[in-house]
């Protein structure tokens, strides 16, 4: 039977050779929640009154509100640190990093199946495996039994040729890519990325790719792991022995429902405007000047080593516009510490921008960055919905780092050059 | 499951996505369902709960659903009371989040359900009546794993029935 990545994934996780369409019940390598959809999960598992099956496989992530802003989520922080207690599941403090980052760093491997409370678990597809977000209830039964009920996607290929050229970012790719398939395009399939010269990606360009495949509607977003893959993994985490890894690769000749070819070296900077992220054009096509109050630099998408540097490149020496508000929250704390040393705060800091914790930061409208009324930020993020970021009546533009570190400090949309 | 429902439609457009159902803004009341609940479908539409009265539906096109995963969205749909959402399509893991709480949800073409419509639904046969256009229209089946579910009251009932 020819199969795909995702079939093969699957079919080793679920015991058997599985093809799209099929319903199955799959091991879990990985299961993550975070603070907003952890509590509810904590409670599920505390009434099915089963335990956990192996909380080494378990991991809990205080990073939306971090550090907290309003003590009814320092309760619900202390309640999944009783729980973590409780059952020995791995807890990942406050300020050590937005879950997605934390298991790229730590606990993804190549032709793992993982699972997360939380819609952008898709992030670690990047690194060959199979990565979906679900709901508290879902991810409850697999924390309780190391299982979960899924359908086998049916995948479509996306074929990048040509390579970018600067300022051109990953998420420049995935905003054009978005923009294409609409916010719906992809729902309930499989996103594959394949590229002619796969060396030519970073893992954190993979990682923004296969973050935002979720903003498309899709299950899953993958690329196959190659040397690059593993020269990350070696560097992150030098203790692991790559002969531990299961790099599983797409049969020839598979069927796809649609294949889409997108040439890197065509690809500009973009700009998701307000309210929905597949209103997407080309920077340059924006003819009025969009002046912003805020400029926001981090996230699951925008928040690596690669964005912050890509961003400093950019203001380095420069100082931001007068009335305009710069954040740069690290995706991590190893991000933190890497900016750090390499004088990337610094730099940030110089041109007058602020540092945040390592965390989610603004992004959901939770804490530390909200928007006033009929204020407008352009962010690194990866969703610019109707008061996502805590304001109603307030405006999002989602771009590149190199982008919304360059509108920083011109305070209104631009490219950089 | 009922047998039958009824209400009347609560209309909203395409692409509602999870942050107008359930604000980020109200973050730290997710531990408090009933006071969550009074924000419900806030930024989609300012006087949802005040319309909304037990057994209604809420009525969308295409995307319901879309963003994050939080189960709180479904969940406080129906705190409010809402019978079930009708839509043209679901995001994924907002429509198994649905089920999973054993709330009802069906995927159909809403295009002709206005405001305010009288419907009667019958879940078992996947029957829509719309008495005030006097029209009806079917929804598509559900996955047989999602009716035993729904059948259950919930994932949660289910795994401890059923383990
Ligand atoms: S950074 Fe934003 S999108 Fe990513 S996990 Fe946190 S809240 Fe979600």
């Amino acid at each position: 039977m020819r199969q795909n990545i995702t079939e093969k994934i699957i079919s080793a996780h679920a015991g058997k050779d599985v093809k799209a369409g099929e319903v199955v019940f799959v091991d879990v390598d990985w299961a993550l929640v975070q603070d907003g959809t952890g509590p509810l999960t904590m409670d599920v598992i505390n009434d099915m009154g089963k335990g956990v099956n192996n909380p080494s496989k378990n991991c809990i992530f205080l990073d939306h509100a971090s550090p907290s802003s309003k003590f009814e989520l320092s309760d619900s922080h202390n309640k999944l640190r009783e729980n973590a207690e409780k059952y020995g599941m791995d807890l990942n403090e406050v300020g050590y990093g937005i879950c997605h980052q934390v298991m790229a760093e730590e606990k993804v491997r190549p032709g793992q199946l993982v699972v997360g409370a939380d819609s952008h678990t898709c992030t670690a597809g990047a690194f060959g495996a199979f990565a979906s977000g679900f709901g508290s209830t879902d991810i409850a039964v697999a924390m309780a039994t190391d299982r979960i009920w899924l359908k086998v996607p049916p995948a479509i290929k996306v074929e990048f040729t040509g390579k970018l050229h600067r300022p051109s970012t990953a998420k420049d790719v995935i905003l054009s890519l978005i923009g294409k398939l609409s916010a719906r395009g992809a729902t309930y399939k499989s996103l594959e990325f394949t590229a002619e010269a796969p060396s030519s990606l970073s893992m954190e360009s993979r990682l923004t790719i296969c973050n935002m495949v979720i903003e498309a509607g899709a299950k899953n977003g993958i690329m196959e792991a190659d040397g690059r893959t593993l020269e990350y993994l070696k560097y992150e985490r030098p203790q692991e022995d790559a002969k531990d890894y299961n790099l599983y690769r797409s049969d020839p000749e598979v069927d796809y429902e649609e294949v889409i070819s997108i040439d890197l070296s065509g690809i500009t900077p973009q700009v998701a405007l307000p309210h929905s992220v597949d209103n997407v054009k080309p920077v340059s096509d924006i003819d009025e000047a969009i002046k912003i109050d805020q400029a926001f630099i981090g996230t699951c998408t925008g928040g690596r080593i690669e964005d912050l540097k890509t961003a400093a490149e950019v203001l380095n020496g420069k100082k931001i516009k007068k009335g305009v508000r710069l954040i740069v929250t690290p995706a991590s704390a190893r991000i933190y510490k890497r900016a750090l040393k390499e004088g990337l705060l610094e730099i940030f800091m110089e041109s007058g921008a602020m540092i945040g914790t390592p965390g989610c930061g603004p992004c959901a409208g939770i804490q530390g960055g909200i928007l006033g009324s009929g204020e407008r930020c352009i962010s690194a993020a990866n969703r610019n919905f109707k008061g996502r970021m805590g304001c109603t009546d307030s405006y999002i533009y989602l771009a590149s780092p190199s982008t919304v570190a360059a509108s920083a400090l011109d305070g209104v949309i631009t490219a950089a050059g | 499951m009922k047998e039958k429902l009824t209400g009347r439609v609560h209309r909203f457009g395409d692409n509602i996505s999870t942050d107008l159902i359930c604000p980020g803004k109200y973050f730290h009341l997710r531990s408090n369902i009933p006071e969550l609940a009074k924000h419900t479908l806030e930024d989609a539409d300012r006087e949802f709960t005040k319309k909304m009265m037990p057994g209604d539906f809420v009525v969308a096109g295409e995307n319901f659903g879309c963003g994050s995963s939080r189960e709180h969205a479904p969940i406080i749909i129906k705190e409010v009371g809402a019978g079930a959402v009708l839509a043209k399509s679901f995001a994924r893991i907002f429509f198994r989040n649905a089920i999973n709480i054993g709330f009802l949800v069906m995927e159909c073409n809403t295009d002709d359900l206005n405001d305010g419509d009288e419907l009667i639904i019958k879940p078992s046969e996947g029957i829509i009546k719309d008495i005030t256009a006097g029209k009806d229209i079917k929804s598509a089946p559900l996955m047989n794993k999602m009716l035993d579910i729904l059948n259950a009251g919930g994932f949660k009932e289910y795994v401890m029935k059923t383990s």
